[in-house]
């Protein structure tokens, strides 16, 4: 192809996008082409500013420098609108569905004028059937949104797009929610559309994924282009390099000696909330010396567990035994008495308290003890010394205690909640998501500090979407399903395959289910 | 046009606001006495003047802030943890009821025993007006903005039942109207011959106390922690259900001093008029402070001017006294604009 096709062939084009936010520049002149009919991977750690650069060409951002060109015409910035009329669509990770609307309702929603009356249906699911066979897409026009899987979900985002005649789809981490297999049918769907001449931006972490199915990689990494590659001219770790700008190295896992069971759970059965099923007499035991990770699709009973080790659940039925005593009273208060550091899920909602400062944050789980607090009253510089220790042991960076905490990345605000809860050498760990959205600086930091922990002899349970994560940490692995487990995996006893069938609800046998 | 975070106003951005907020409300005031047919700079200077031009204008503006700063606390300390206490004028009642119950001869004490027992029995009644639709919130979640409005009415109602039922005084001719307080259960004036009393100095220092609350003690931490992330709460182990159960009877406990002090300082007795509406104006006092309690103070003090100040402009420009409620209003409206301005960026286009 020579050049000149080629520059006919470029659908979009951002040219010297830099974008300020305070003293922070998220993006610094970065320019990207995409051409017709490819996949180009968006890769960088947390807070590369991936994100920044596609929220300005959906418009949802205004670049204080640069242009956006779309199939050779300039888009008029901070207009979300222009950008979906010229025919891109977008898939964020958090997907924006109507729960108690059909599958075809929320594909047409927003799609009709408001003050039209008449409306062809049958001509609309013909085109969402035709849509969804064309690109291999298996959904049910009238079922409920609210009853769908996560796999399923995403593809009614995917549709509604393709609907829209989005001729450029941006997905933003699509795979952190979907098991090996659901991940596979995805890349086949977006093999289709590129065949068809779409383009696709696609945003990840997991060098895999992008390996796996794209043609160019474009590398970010502190708001610039750091790189930008043919996929097949490249590998995972050169990948790697680029993101983090130095070498880095999985870690190293010394051989575990696992310790008695510091936490057992003994048939325990918690209460279903909504869509979120409880646990269905699960028994669990965590050993001390070895961290045991709990795989599986999310919304299949890892938060149910996670809250009943935390304190935030009680049990329905069965007995929770901690130091080999059954726990009666049941809170986080209790949990954490007994010797129990909890690392939630989100560290926005649960984890911190955004307009608190650091200080407030550091000692949100121990507020009402000595030293902090005397009959009542705070002791402000003992609650302020206690996180300058954490943020000077757990390389928190900021300007100081006094920052509110809405104002630290991700990783930072992490490191926080790692480091209040690993201060006083916690037996028993629930790690639940620790590492999501951090950038690999950040991971092997917190990853460094549990597999410390453990070789300490604290009894560790990692609960996490990623696959690689759980497999690369586990000494023993579970897979949760529907609120029941898997047997144990040993170590290296089972590939990814093999729990992604798990994962899938294979194995746990039909009769369960009505529990 | 958009909105745009901003990360770290500064200080101009978080004070160049509020007082163009300020401003456009003096400007729409005085287009509205203008319309009224009164010269719109005469207004200003009127409404200045009437509110502090004399030592007589300025403890009369004092006076009518005393019990905005005690509704105006009740509110800040409620929204801080996120409790929409709408009900401090039931609250407020429910003191004065209290105050005249032990203060018209029941109990023949002498000043200094007597004041402390009628303050702290009517912080417990309104303490325990607010810990129903508290208690309604914490088990079942009932919405506590429609308990606590509905039950302003209730009480109102209530009150009314007393004034002319037991409660009514047999020498008041007839008026729904309690008995007058003993004279040991009054709050003596601060400035003998000017109507100012003790009761300011006491809102005052109740300003102070909620600061220190907030700012030093775990029942601050805890309510503050609770208002700004009720999950974050519960997860680290905060009794959420009891510390809205504690501010609960914090909040009430301060809209009932408002009715202690109205009563016990100001009028001497318990009319069903006793309250033109301080409940809900606490709502404006504590929404133009920010919730601060000090800033309470201050605002208290200046709601109290604008009302003072508009309702003696009106009588000498001939202007309706309902300009001090729209400027009120206009004031409110700027204000939580200027507060939006101050933390969003507007981009147009």
């Amino acid at each position: 192809m020579s050049d000149e096709q080629r520059a006919q062939d470029v659908v979009l084009r951002l040219d010297g996008i830099t974008k300020r936010f305070g003293a922070l520049t998220a993006n610094d002149a970065v320019s990207l082409t995409l051409h017709r009919g490819e996949v180009v991977a968006l890769l960088g750690e947390n807070g590369a500013g991936k994100t920044t650069l596609m929220n300005i060409l959906f418009g949802h951002y205004t670049a204080d420098e640069g242009s956006v060109e779309l199939f050779g015409q300039p888009l008029p910035p901070g207009n979300p609108r222009a950008a979906l009329a010229a025919g891109v669509g977008m898939v964020h990770q958090h997907f924006t569905l109507a729960d108690n609307l059909s599958v075809m309702e929320n594909i047409l929603l927003g799609t009709r004028p408001l003050w039209k009356i008449g409306f062809d249906r049958a001509a609309a699911r013909a085109r969402i059937v035709q849509l969804a066979r064309d690109f291999g897409l298996a959904v049910v026009p009238e079922h409920r949104v609210g009853n769908l899987s996560v796999g399923e979900r995403q593809r009614v985002e995917i549709l509604k797009a393709l609907y829209r005649d989005a001729r450029i789809l941006i997905l933003d981490e699509p795979t952190a929610v979907l098991t090996p297999q659901e991940t596979d049918a995805l890349f086949a769907t977006l093999r289709k559309m590129v065949a068809q001449g779409l383009s696709v931006v696609f945003i990840s972490h997991k060098l895999h994924e992008v390996m796996a199915i794209s043609s160019r990689v474009a590398v970010l990494r502190h708001g610039k282009l750091v790189g930008e590659v043919a996929t097949s001219q490249t590998d995972r770790r050169q990948l790697a390099d680029l993101m983090v700008g130095a070498e880095v190295s999985p870690p190293e896992l010394r051989p575990a000696s696992p310790g008695p069971a510091l936490l057992t759970l003994k048939a325990v059965s918690t209460a279903d909330h909504g869509n979120a099923p409880g646990l269905k007499a699960l028994d669990l035991a965590l050993h001390a010396g070895q961290i045991t990770g709990l795989a599986g699709v999310s919304g299949n009973g890892q938060s149910a567990l996670a809250d009943l080790i935390g304190g935030l659940e009680r049990p329905l039925s069965g007995a929770l035994v901690l130091h080999g005593e059954t726990a009666r009273q049941w809170s986080p208060r209790a949990a954490m008495a007994a010797g129990i550091a909890r690392i939630p899920e989100d560290r926005h909602k649960t984890g911190t308290i955004a307009d608190f400062n650091l200080t407030e944050n550091a000692i949100l789980e121990r507020y009402a003890q000595a030293p902090f607090a005397h009959r009542g009253w705070m002791d402000w510089r003992a609650a302020r010394d206690f996180a300058a220790r954490v943020i000077e042991r757990y390389d928190v960076r900021c300007p100081g205690p006094e920052t509110r905490i809405r104002l630290l990345s991700g990783g930072n605000m992490q490191k926080l909640i790692l480091g209040r809860a690993m201060e006083d050498a916690p037996r028993i760990i629930l790690a639940n998501q620790p590492v999501r959205g951090l950038d690999i600086g950040a991971i092997s930091f917190v990853h460094g500090e549990l597999l410390a922990a453990r070789d300490r002899g604290a009894a560790i349970l990692l609960i996490s979407e990623d696959l690689d994560e759980i497999m690369a940490l586990s000494d023993v692995i579970h897979v949760i399903y529907e609120g029941r487990l898997s047997p144990a995996f040993a170590r290296g006893t089972a590939s990814a395959s093999d729990l992604g069938g798990w994962m899938a609800g294979h194995g746990f046998g039909g009769g369960a289910h009505a529990a | 046009m958009r909105l745009e975070t901003v990360a770290n106003p500064s200080l101009a951005r978080t004070l160049g606001f509020p007082l163009i907020a300020l401003a456009a409300t003096v400007v729409l005031g005085s287009l509205l006495a203008m319309l009224a047919g009164a010269d719109p700079f005469a207004t200003l200077g009127l409404i200045v003047r009437g509110a502090a031009g004399s030592q007589f204008a300025l403890l009369e503006t004092l006076n009518r802030a005393t019990p905005l700063i005690f509704t105006g606390l009740a509110v800040a300390v409620a929204f801080r943890a996120r409790l929409w206490n709408i009900g401090a004028e039931a609250q407020l009642y429910a003191g004065a009821i209290l105050t005249v119950l032990l203060g018209t001869g029941a109990l023949e004490w002498p000043s200094a025993a007597l004041w402390p027992v009628m303050a702290g029995a009517a912080m417990l009644a309104g303490a325990l007006v607010l810990l129903g639709p508290a208690v309604l919130k914490v088990r079942f979640g009932v919405d506590e903005v429609v308990t606590t409005l509905l039950f302003n009415f209730v009480v109102l109602l209530f009150v009314s039942m007393l004034l002319e039922g037991p409660m009514k005084d047999p020498m008041g001719m007839g008026w729904p109207q309690s008995p007058r307080l003993i004279a040991e259960a009054r709050l003596p004036r601060i400035v003998d011959g000017l109507r100012l009393h003790w009761g300011f100095a006491l809102a005052i220092i109740a300003a102070l106390i909620v600061w220190v609350i907030e700012a030093r003690t775990t029942l601050g931490y805890e309510m503050r922690a609770v208002g700004l992330n009720r999950q974050a709460a519960e997860f680290a182990g905060i009794p959420v259900g009891r510390v809205i159960l504690k501010t609960a009877l914090l909040s009430g406990g301060l809209a009932a001093l408002a009715g202690f002090s109205e009563v016990a300082g100001l009028k001497g007795n318990l009319t069903l008029d006793i309250s033109p509406g301080f409940g809900y104006t606490g709502i404006i006092v504590a929404m133009l402070a920010l919730l601060n309690p000090l800033g309470v103070v201050v605002s208290a003090i200046f709601v109290a001017g604008v009302f003072v100040g508009a309702d003696s402009m009106s009588r000498a420009a001939g202007v309706p006294t309902y300009i001090a409620d729209i400027m009120l209003a206009t004031a409110l409206l700027t204000m939580v604009l200027a507060i939006a301005l101050t933390r969003f960026r507007v981009r147009w286009g």
